[in-house]
C-alpha cells in the first residue's frame, strides 16, 4: 500500500445545526397547502423537504418530505402522496426550482381530480408550516489525505455528513457535494469524486450514506 | 450526580463534543431561567437536569424563582385549565390578583440574566423589567384552543419579548414575534428512563400480584378523564374477545383533586368485572414506572388531549410497541405505521392492541424504530442543543448563521 498524496488544501469538516422557527401558518386542504408553498420563505420549503430525512434517518427510503406525508397519511391521497414522494429532490439544484416542481405537481394532479381538494385534514392533523434555522460551525476534525479524510468520515456527526452533502448542494446552490469537490479539486481524486457525486443521497439514511462514502474510500486506500 | 460525559455511551462522542462547541459561542452569557417553582411538575423536573449540565458546558445558567400566594397559584390553575381549552369562569377580580403578585415580583426580582427564560404564564408580566437584555418565553401549555379572555390578556405581554417557544406546531399561533419549535425531552439516565435488571422488573410486578403468564398492556397516567382511563378499560375489553391478555392502568393522583379520585373510583369499578385488570395508584417512585413499561408487552396513551405526552417516549425509548390517540405532541413522537399505531377510537386502539399483539415481529420492529427516533429527537442532549441555539439566534436575524 503506497503513501497517501497529501491534498493541496486541508479538508475542514463544519457541522450544522437547524432550530425550528414556526410561521403559525397553517393548511387542511390541498388548495390551502398549495397556496402556501407557493407564498412561504425558501427556508421553509428546505425545512419540509429535508427535516422528514433527517429526523427519520433509520426510515429511509420512506417519503423524504412532510407535503408527501402529509398528503398520503393524513389526506389519505395515495396518488398525490407517491408523485410527491417521487419528486427527484437531487436533480434541483436550487430550492426555487424544487418549490416550482412541488407547485407543478399539486396544480397539475388538482386540475384533473378537483374533487381531490374535498379531502379535509381535522383540526389536530392540519399542515403547519415550518422554516429551518441553520447554525454552522467548523468542528476540529480535518484530512490531508485520503487515509485522514476516512478517518475523519468515521467521526463525525451525521450532522456533518449532511451539511457537507445536502445543505452545500441545495441550499447553499453548490451544485455539488463538498467532499467530491474536495477530492477533486485538492486530490486529484477524479474518479473517486465522481463516484461519491453520483449517489443520490436521499435514498439513504445518512448513517447509510456514511457507510457507503466510506466503503468507496476505503476500496480506494486498499487499492 | 450525572455528568455530561455520562451520555457518550448514548448518543456518542461526537454528539457530546458539538454540545462543547456550541457552549463555547455562549462564553460570557447568563442566562436566568424563572418559573414558578423548583419542585413537582415537567418544568422543575426538567430545570433540575438541564441548568446544572448546562453550567457543566460552561454556560452560565442559574434558577429563580417567582413567589405567590395560594391566592395567585389558584388564578394560574384556572388560566392552565383555560389554555388548555377547559371552560373556566375568569374574572376581572383573577386578573387583578395576577398583576397584583406581578407587581410585588417585580418589586422583588433581578433580571440581571443576559437572556431571561421565562417559563409558563406564572411570571409572564417580569417582562415590564426588560432593558437592554434579551426576553423569551417558553409556553409548555398546550394552547391550541386557548380561552380567548386568558389568551388575550397574555397577548398584552407576548409580543415584548424577543421570541416564544411552543413544543408542538399546532400550539404555534400567529404572533408579531418569532416563534421556535422546541420538544421535551427524556433524560436517559434518570430512573424513569435508565436500563433496569430483571429482578427489578419481576419485584415491581410481584409487589402487585400481577403474573407474567399472558401479553401485558399498560397506560401509565394520572387518573384523569383527559387521559381516557375509561376508554382504555373498554378497547382492552375488545381485545379480550379474542386475545387473553391482562391490562394495567396505573398512575397517581393529587389527594386535593377530588375529579382524579372520582375517576379513580369510575375506574376501579369498571375493574371488577375482569380479574385481569390492575388498577394501581402508584407513589411517585419512577423506578417502579420504568418496571412496569419494560414489563409490558403494548403501552397505550389513549389521551383525549395532552400538550407533549412524554409517557409515549418513555414507553418508545424501552422499545416498546405503542398505541397512542392522535392528539396534542403525540404525534411528533409517533408516526403511524413507522413507529407505532396511532387510532382516534376505542374501536381503533382495540384493533391496533389486537395487530400487536398478533403480529410480534411486527411489533418488535415498531418499537426499535420508535427507540431510533426518540434517541434522535427526544433525549436531553437534543433539548441542550436546541436551548444553546435558541439563545444564539436571539443575536442573529438570518435563516443561515455562520458561527
Amino acid at each position: 500500500m503506497t503513501e497517501p498524496i497529501k491534498a493541496k488544501e486541508p479538508f475542514r469538516f463544519y457541522t450544522r445545526w437547524h432550530l425550528s422557527e414556526l410561521l403559525g401558518i397553517k393548511a387542511s386542504n390541498l388548495e390551502q397547502l398549495l397556496g402556501h408553498i407557493k407564498d412561504v420563505p425558501g427556508s421553509c420549503i428546505y425545512h419540509h423537504t429535508h427535516r422528514f430525512l433527517q429526523q427519520h434517518q433509520y426510515l429511509s427510503p420512506e417519503p423524504p418530505n412532510d407535503f408527501a406525508y402529509w398528503v398520503r397519511e393524513v389526506l389519505g391521497d395515495d396518488e398525490l402522496g407517491e408523485r410527491l414522494a417521487s419528486i427527484d429532490t437531487i436533480q434541483y439544484k436550487t430550492i426555487r426550482s424544487l418549490r416550482e416542481k412541488i407547485v407543478e405537481t399539486i396544480e397539475k394532479y388538482l386540475k384533473h381530480n378537483p374533487k381531490a381538494n374535498l379531502r379535509f385534514a381535522g383540526e389536530d392533523e392540519q399542515f403547519h408550516f415550518i422554516k429551518s434555522v441553520s447554525f454552522i460551525a467548523p468542528t476540529n476534525e480535518t484530512a490531508t489525505d485520503l487515509r485522514e479524510f476516512a478517518e475523519a468520515l468515521r467521526k463525525v456527526t451525521i450532522d456533518s455528513i449532511y451539511f457537507h452533502i445536502f445543505e452545500a448542494h441545495l441550499r447553499l446552490e453548490k451544485g455539488t457535494n463538498d467532499f467530491s469537490n474536495w477530492l477533486d479539486t485538492s486530490l486529484q481524486e477524479k474518479a473517486l469524486a465522481e463516484k461519491i457525486a453520483k449517489l443520490d443521497p436521499y435514498t439513504y439514511t445518512l448513517d447509510g450514506l456514511r457507510k457507503t462514502i466510506l466503503k468507496i474510500v476505503e476500496k480506494k486506500l486498499a487499492a | 450526580m450525572v455528568h455530561i460525559n455520562d451520555y457518550i455511551p448514548i448518543v456518542g462522542q461526537s454528539t457530546i463534543d458539538d454540545l462543547k462547541l456550541l457552549a463555547e459561542r455562549l462564553k460570557g452569557k447568563v442566562i436566568q431561567h424563572v418559573n414558578s417553582t423548583s419542585v413537582g411538575g415537567g418544568v422543575a423536573e426538567i430545570l433540575n437536569r438541564m441548568v446544572p449540565l448546562l453550567g457543566e458546558l460552561g454556560v452560565d445558567s442559574r434558577w429563580d424563582l417567582i413567589k405567590g400566594g395560594s391566592q395567585f397559584f389558584d388564578v394560574t390553575k384556572k388560566f392552565h385549565n383555560a389554555l388548555h381549552g377547559r371552560p373556566e369562569d375568569i374574572t376581572d377580580r383573577d386578573l387583578e390578583i395576577f398583576m397584583e403578585t406581578t407587581e410585588a415580583n417585580l418589586g422583588l426580582m433581578n433580571t440581571y440574566g443576559d437572556i431571561v427564560f421565562i417559563h409558563d404564564p406564572q411570571p409572564i408580566g417580569l417582562i415590564k423589567k426588560k432593558t437592554g437584555n434579551k426576553w423569551l418565553w417558553r409556553c409548555h401549555i398546550d394552547v391550541s384552543h386557548p380561552h380567548k379572555k386568558v389568551w388575550d390578556f397574555l397577548m398584552s405581554f407576548i409580543p415584548n419579548y424577543d421570541a416564544a417557544v411552543f413544543s408542538s406546531p399546532i400550539f404555534s399561533q400567529r404572533l408579531p414575534i418569532r416563534q421556535y419549535l422546541i420538544s421535551p425531552s427524556i433524560d436517559p439516565l434518570s430512573d424513569k428512563n435508565k436500563e433496569l435488571p430483571q429482578e427489578v422488573i419481576d419485584a415491581a410486578l410481584a409487589k402487585y400480584n400481577i403474573v407474567k403468564d399472558k401479553p401485558i398492556i399498560t397506560q401509565i397516567s394520572r387518573f384523569d378523564r383527559l387521559k381516557d382511563p375509561s376508554g382504555v378499560v373498554d378497547a382492552y375489553l375488545q381485545v379480550k374477545k379474542y386475545i387473553d391478555c391482562q391490562l394495567i392502568l396505573a398512575g397517581g393522583t393529587a389527594t386535593d383533586d377530588p375529579e382524579g379520585i372520582q375517576v379513580l373510583a369510575e375506574v376501579q369499578e369498571r375493574a371488577k368485572k375482569d380479574k385481569d385488570i390492575h388498577v394501581l395508584l402508584l407513589p411517585q417512585d419512577d423506578i417502579l414506572i420504568n418496571a412496569l413499561q419494560r414489563a409490558s408487552d403494548v403501552i397505550v396513551q389513549k389521551s383525549l388531549k395532552e400538550g407533549f405526552g412524554l409517557t409515549v417516549a418513555e414507553a418508545l425509548w424501552k422499545a416498546k410497541p405503542i398505541v397512542a390517540s392522535h392528539v396534542g405532541g403525540i404525534s411528533l413522537q409517533v408516526k403511524h405505521k413507522f413507529s407505532g399505531l396511532m387510532c382516534h377510537s376505542i374501536e381503533g386502539a382495540a384493533f391496533a392492541i389486537k395487530q400487536l399483539l398478533n403480529n410480534p415481529e411486527y411489533a418488535k420492529k415498531l418499537g426499535e424504530n420508535g427507540r431510533q427516533h426518540i434517541k434522535n429527537n427526544f433525549l436531553l442532549t437534543r433539548h441542550l442543543k436546541e436551548y444553546m441555539l435558541l439563545f444564539l439566534s436571539l443575536y442573529h436575524s438570518e435563516d443561515i448563521v455562520y458561527l
